[in-house]
């Protein structure tokens, strides 16, 4: 195949995987600020340190082609992929524990998981 | 045995992912190195299905790709809602059981939850999640267990 070609079609990748995470990265930075309470904060946060971050790292794959550095940038795709739940996980736990009610509560079986242990503020 | 010897090569595998130096001292310093972690790994009984998931079938990737979709599914079902006009949420906490039968195949589906944006999970019981959902949408019981169905075919071979 043509280089020029090859070039162009992995800057277009490239181009769409950043547009694309860019946005999503934009769109989960304003809903930080849009949304009520901590509880749905966690979810906008999500959207930036999942699908953000992973299609400007897959952005970057594109550029680098076949070589040790793709290596390092799935290697980080793949701690990230790990490490982004457990961080929320923390954030999300931290506030039940801290019995910090969301936002008009619209269901709530916390007792029918944690039963005695569930905090004072959480039962329904 | 087996977890000390997948131990060593996907250490060594990491060592030469990140170094990229193929010369044969740095090589054998590299090796002793990674032997030297797993020799101090089994002297402190690390060498379990947590740190070395040998357990994991195969098709793991396969399930990552299936789950990249639905992040991306969920993704776009929240940037919705946060760029509506007018954000309107159904805030929930929503108990959501899961049928797998070793820890790390609870460790995975608990993850795969808090990854996919609309739903994290909050606390672990025995058998259960308490998971926490922004939409009626978000908290549907058929996408549980769908995910958990996958999840059960990766846990062991």
């Amino acid at each position: 195949m043509d280089p020029a070609l090859i070039d162009f079609a992995r800057n277009l990748a490239t181009a769409i995987a950043f547009i694309v995470g860019g946005g999503f990265i934009l769109v989960g930075s304003l809903g930080l600020v849009r949304l009520p309470d901590v509880w749905s904060r966690i979810h906008a946060a999500g959207i930036i340190d999942t699908i953000g971050a992973e299609l400007i790292l897959i952005g970057m794959m594109f550029q680098t082609g076949l070589t040790q550095t793709t290596l390092k940038l799935a290697l980080i795709g793949l701690f990230l992929f790990i490490t982004g739940p457990t961080a929320t996980h923390a954030v999300a736990n931290a506030s039940f524990i801290a019995g910090i009610r969301p936002d008009r509560l619209k269901r709530n079986e916390s007792e029918a998981v944690l039963g005695e242990d569930t905090p004072e503020e959480m039962k329904a | 045995m087996t977890k000390a010897l997948g131990l060593l090569v996907a250490l060594f595998a990491l060592w030469l992912a990140l170094s990229g130096y193929f010369k044969p001292f740095l090589l054998i310093v590299g090796f002793l190195s990674c032997l030297f972690t797993v020799l101090l790994a089994r002297r402190m009984n690390l060498l379990d299905d947590e740190a070395v998931p040998l357990q994991l079938r195969l098709t793991l990737p396969l399930y990552w790709s299936w789950l990249g979709g639905e992040i991306f599914k969920s993704a776009l079902a929240v940037s919705k809602i946060i760029l509506s006009p007018r954000i309107v949420l159904d805030q929930q906490l929503i108990a959501v059981e899961s049928p797998l039968k070793t820890d790390m195949g609870h460790v995975i589906f608990a993850n795969s939850i808090t990854l996919t944006p609309g739903t994290a999970t909050v606390e672990a019981a025995p058998g259960k999640f308490l998971v926490h959902a922004l939409t009626n949408e978000a908290a549907s019981a058929e996408a549980f267990t769908e995910m958990a169905r996958r999840v059960a075919v990766v846990e062991t071979r």
